[in-house]
Parts: C-alpha cells; sequence; structure tokens
C-alpha cells in the first residue's frame, strides 16, 4: 500500500527552500510531513502533501526538479520500542531502509512513519503481517 | 595505383630545398609587407626590427603576430598591401564572431589559391576525367570560388551548384554521373540521408571522393558519410584571412592534412607566451603567407590547436601535415599546468547523458588551480536518494578525469539555473585573474 511523496531538488544555497514553501503557501498546498536530506551541494526535500498532483504541477510549472515517489508509511502507537517492533520485522525479512522520518498523527498516541524501501509490496506485507497498520492515501487526505 | 600530384616537383620537394625556398620567399615577403602594409610595418618598428633583421626562416620566430583582433581593427581594409587597382576580388568571413574580415586577391593570389585547391583534388585521386560537384557556397565565402577553381585547375568538369536545394543537386549528381563531391561535411551527411529517402543505395551514385571542410567534423561522421555515399572522405583546411580552402589538405594516406607549405610557413605556438614549440607538440597553429601579394598575413594566429606530424607520408608529399584542429585556443584554459577544452568537458557531459548545459569554473585556493564544473541535472537523473545523486556525481567526475587528465569538482544544480544568455552561454569562468 503506497503512497506518494513528492521529492523536490533544492540548491544549497539561501532562499531555496523558502520559494518551494512560498509556493505552497501561495496555491494552499498543505504540508503534512517533510524531510530534508542535504549534501554539500543540494538537498533533497521529501514531502507528504494533501494533494500530490497539484504540487506536483506548480513545482514543475516553476522549473523545479520534482518527482513523485512511491514510499509506504506505517501507523505506530506511540510508545516506546514500537518503532524498533517495526525495524526489526523488517530486518529479519532481509529488507533494508532508504530513509524514513516521522510525524505525528492526529488520533492520540500514534505516529506515522513514512518509509523508502526497495520493494513496497513486501515491506507492506510483511509490517501487516507483524501486526502494523499501513496508512493510505485516504488516511492522509484526512489527516 | 600510382600517386599523382597538380604540382609534383614543389609537391614532393626535399625538405631541405623546401626549407631553402621559403627563406628566401619569407625575406622577399618580409620586405614587400614593410614597404607595403603600414599597420604591420608599425607593429615590426615597435619591435625595433627592420627587414634587414629577417635573414631566413630561422628568424621567423622575430616577427610580431597578426591577430584576428588588429583584423578587425583595421577594417575594412585590415592588411592590404597593394593597391586596389592591382587587386580583382575579396572574399569575407562571415562575421559570426564579430566584425567580418575582408580578404583581397590580386590575380596572382587568386592563382595560387585555387593551385592550392588543385592539389587538393587531385591529391583524392582527381583527374580531367572527373566531375566535380562543388556545393560549397558560391560568393563572399571562400569554399565555393575555391574548390571551383581548383577544379578548373585540373581540367575537371564543375558543377558550380552551390549550396542548398538538394532535390536539384541530387538530380545533376545522378544525370551528369558526379565522381567528386565538395561541400561541409554536415551538407554530405544530408545529401546521404536525402538519397535514401529517395530509395536510393549508395553504390547507385557515381561518387568515388568527397572533399569536405569548413566547419569541424568527427571520425565517425567521417564514416557515416562514406557509408551512405559509398565514397572516400576527404578533410579540407583554410581560412578566409590565408586564402580559402586548400591551405592544407589530407591525401589517400589520411594521416593529417598537408600544408601547402611553399606558400603557407606554418608554425605551433603556446598560445599563453606566445613562444614557438617544437614539432609533435599540441598548440596554436600560425601561418605566414609566403607569397600572397595583396593580403600577406605574417605570423597570423588561427586560434586552431592542432599538432604538426613530418614524419614522411606514404602519399610521397615531404610537405608537413596538420592534425584536424581540436580546438580553439581562445577556448583553452590551463588548470595545474594541463592544457583543457570546454569541448572536452562538453564530450564527456553528452556521452554521461547529460544535457550540455554547464558552467566551469577556474579558480585558485592555496596556491593551486582549482576546476569546478556546474552541470544541469535533468528529470531522468533526480532521485530522492542521496546516495543514487551522489553516485551520479562520482561517475561523472571519474569520466572527467579520465578525459582531462586532471580532477574536476562535480556540482550537480537545478536545470535552468545555470544563466542563459543570448547567443553563446558564457560557459567558463575564470576567477584567477581577479587575483593576478
Amino acid at each position: 500500500m503506497a503512497i506518494k511523496q513528492l521529492t523536490v531538488f533544492v540548491e544549497n544555497r539561501q532562499g531555496a527552500l523558502v520559494e518551494i514553501t512560498d509556493l505552497f503557501a501561495a496555491n494552499r498546498i498543505d504540508m503534512r510531513a517533510l524531510s530534508i536530506a542535504d549534501t554539500q551541494d543540494f538537498g533533497i526535500l521529501r514531502i507528504i502533501v494533501n494533494d500530490t498532483d497539484e504540487a506536483l504541477r506548480i513545482l514543475h510549472t516553476r522549473g523545479h526538479l520534482v518527482q513523485a515517489t512511491d514510499v509506504i508509511a506505517v501507523k505506530i502507537s506511540d510508545a516506546p520500542g514500537k518503532l524498533s517492533a517495526a525495524l526489526h520485522a523488517l530486518n529479519v525479512s532481509g529488507i533494508n531502509v532508504e530513509y524514513l522520518y516521522a510525524f505525528l498523527a492526529r488520533t492520540p498516541r500514534h505516529a506515522y512513519v513514512v518509509l523508502r524501501v526497495a520493494d513496497n509490496a513486501a515491506a507492506s506485507a510483511v509490517l501487516e503481517g507483524a501486526g502494523f497498520h499501513m496508512v493510505s492515501e485516504e488516511d492522509i487526505k484526512k489527516l | 595505383m600510382e600517386e599523382r600530384y597538380y604540382q609534383k616537383e614543389i609537391e614532393t620537394m626535399a625538405p631541405e630545398a623546401l626549407r631553402a625556398l621559403q627563406s628566401e620567399k619569407l625575406v622577399k615577403q618580409v620586405k614587400h609587407v614593410w614597404e607595403n602594409c603600414p599597420p604591420y610595418r608599425k607593429k615590426m618598428e615597435e619591435k625595433g626590427l627592420t627587414p634587414d633583421d629577417i635573414k631566413g626562416i630561422e628568424d621567423l620566430h622575430k616577427l610580431p603576430f597578426v591577430t584576428k583582433s588588429d583584423l578587425r581593427d583595421t577594417y575594412p581594409y585590415g592588411m592590404l598591401a597593394k593597391p586596389l587597382s592591382e587587386c580583382v576580388r575579396i572574399q569575407s568571413t562571415s562575421g559570426t564572431t564579430g566584425k567580418r574580415v575582408i580578404a583581397y586577391y590580386t590575380q596572382h593570389d587568386v592563382d595560387l589559391w585555387e593551385d592550392c585547391c588543385a592539389r587538393a583534388i587531385m591529391a583524392v585521386g582527381g583527374t580531367k576525367e572527373d566531375v566535380v560537384q562543388v556545393c560549397y557556397g558560391y560568393g563572399l565565402f571562400t569554399g565555393g570560388p575555391g574548390l571551383n577553381g581548383g577544379s578548373h585547375k585540373v581540367g575537371c568538369l564543375t558543377l558550380p551548384m552551390s549550396s542548398g536545394n538538394t532535390e536539384r543537386q541530387i538530380q545533376f549528381m545522378m544525370d551528369l554521373k558526379s565522381t567528386i563531391l565538395c561541400c561541409t561535411p554536415s551538407y554530405a551527411a544530408y545529401i546521404g540521408e536525402a538519397l535514401k529517402e529517395m530509395g536510393y543505395k549508395p553504390q547507385d551514385n557515381c561518387l568515388k571522393a568527397g572533399i569536405f571542410g569548413a566547419e569541424p567534423w568527427t571520425e565517425e561522421m567521417r564514416h557515416d558519410i562514406e557509408k551512405s555515399l559509398g565514397i572516400k572522405a576527404f578533410d579540407i583546411y583554410g581560412l578566409t584571412e590565408t586564402s580559402g580552402p586548400g591551405v592544407a589538405f589530407e591525401c589517400k594516406a589520411q594521416k593529417g592534412m598537408h600544408i601547402n607549405e611553399d606558400h603557407f610557413l606554418a608554425e605551433i605556438i603556446d598560445p599563453e607566451t606566445g613562444e614557438v614549440l617544437p614539432d609533435g607538440s599540441r598548440g596554436e597553429l600560425v601561418f605566414t603567407s609566403l607569397d600572397k601579394e595583396a593580403f600577406p598575413l605574417l605570423r597570423y594566429r588561427t586560434r586552431d590547436i592542432c599538432v604538426l606530424d613530418r614524419t614522411p607520408c606514404a602519399c610521397g608529399r615531404t610537405h608537413v601535415r596538420m592534425s584536424k584542429p581540436m580546438g580553439r585556443s581562445d577556448d583553452m584554459m590551463i588548470i595545474r599546468g594541463v592544457n583543457v577544452f570546454p569541448s572536452q568537458i562538453e564530450t564527456v557531459l553528452l556521452s554521461e547523458g547529460y544535457a550540455p548545459n554547464y558552467q566551469i569554473v577556474v579558480d585558485r585556493a592555496k596556491n593551486n588551480d582549482t576546476l569546478d564544473v556546474y552541470v544541469e541535472l535533468s528529470p531522468e537523473q533526480f532521485s530522492d536518494t542521496v546516495s543514487a545523486v551522489t553516485a551520479r556525481e562520482k561517475s561523472l567526475a571519474a569520466a572527467m578525469r579520465t578525459m582531462l587528465g586532471i580532477g574536476a569538482v562535480i556540482h550537480l544544480v537545478a536545470p535552468k539555473s545555470i544563466a542563459r544568455s543570448e547567443g553563446k552561454a558564457v560557459r567558463v569562468v575564470d576567477k584567477r585573474k581577479l587575483h593576478d
């Protein structure tokens, strides 16, 4: 069960990030989660938004280097050891996590963890098998 | 088959005799220029030189250079050294890199230019039995008139087609059984494609050879043209400033282009220092016209980078051979003592699948030259993982090192973030100059 993440190339210079957030503000795009991976020269901005298609269109029009990436998100109880349990499940099944980031869900005592793995279907099956609830696009929209 | 020459005695002259002839001509030419070309006389006077200082080609290095900007500064008459009443023709550069340069010719100058082109035609096997189709442009451009004149001198039936109207070119080619095609390599490739589209096979035409020049072309392109037209393709070199095509031409051995050294004395210099480099070195080609009357340029800097080869040639010609120009000296950067051309960087980018939008920044840090290449990342190459993008950077850096011989720091930047200017983009920023 994959969800869409926007991946945006951000140059490592002052003002590069605010250009993107300004665009979202002006176009009423709501961000659910974000993370940035940065290197010396550039950053890779990863965001989950309420309207992926519209955000993609806007960024494209303004000449940004952007792509939609399929990632998975898992709902995790906000308690010590819960994330470890999920990662253990993936680990024993030989699934490597490229990157992850988390945000708090609106339901009490829950967090959503976004995971980038090579095989979304396999990872989702493993997590569901371990009793975790996978987050759908619908769940994201409802946030 | 026996090799034929247009002017055998000169083309196969023993090297020592050729040197003696060049020395004799140079002494006379310097005197002519001193007496008749005030802008060059001034240059000589500034160096404290008189014609008496030039006793032979061993003194050539003492003479001042002529550059394209000298010719522009003296527009429209440039380095004219004969009264206009003695001139019979002008030709002109296209003026794409600035003001036009107009070259003047006496009848003697036209003759020697056409002789050079005749040598080129015979070097590819041309005889009076051949039908030469000239589809270089006619007019101010030297391509058409040069090969046209050379073809007359050999006695070939000459088809003065000029460029364009490909359908008509092909009709004449087929109906009149053209055997030698003269045009730019890109037009030859175009004619090859058009023939194929019209349903002709390469063996359907009567062409046996092509003489192609006036623009850079690769060995790969030569191969494609040879295949599509069913011919042997030969290179020819020249520039309006020295006369036009035929300054150098390829023979059947195809190991470089023979420079017509009895008319054009060639040197290779270090483009930075102006120092003459030994044979076999890569550097800027400089020509001295030894017997042109109206527009006799001495030590004209072509800005073309090439190598001269004096080893004996299988064709029997003794004149020195020049390699295909590898780049332009005005583009050349010297980084950590290594010559680097933007064209090399562009080649790597294209072969690695990047768009040719880039900027090269050269600077100096701790007395060491730095080379940074900013490259626009394309959507196909972008990825959501840092590892994938940095792997691209690394692989590009490795390819650059292989091509350039020195390391370059690669910076991947967003599409369209490298400034576009009207016409030519600013590809090179050399910040070292700010520190000097």
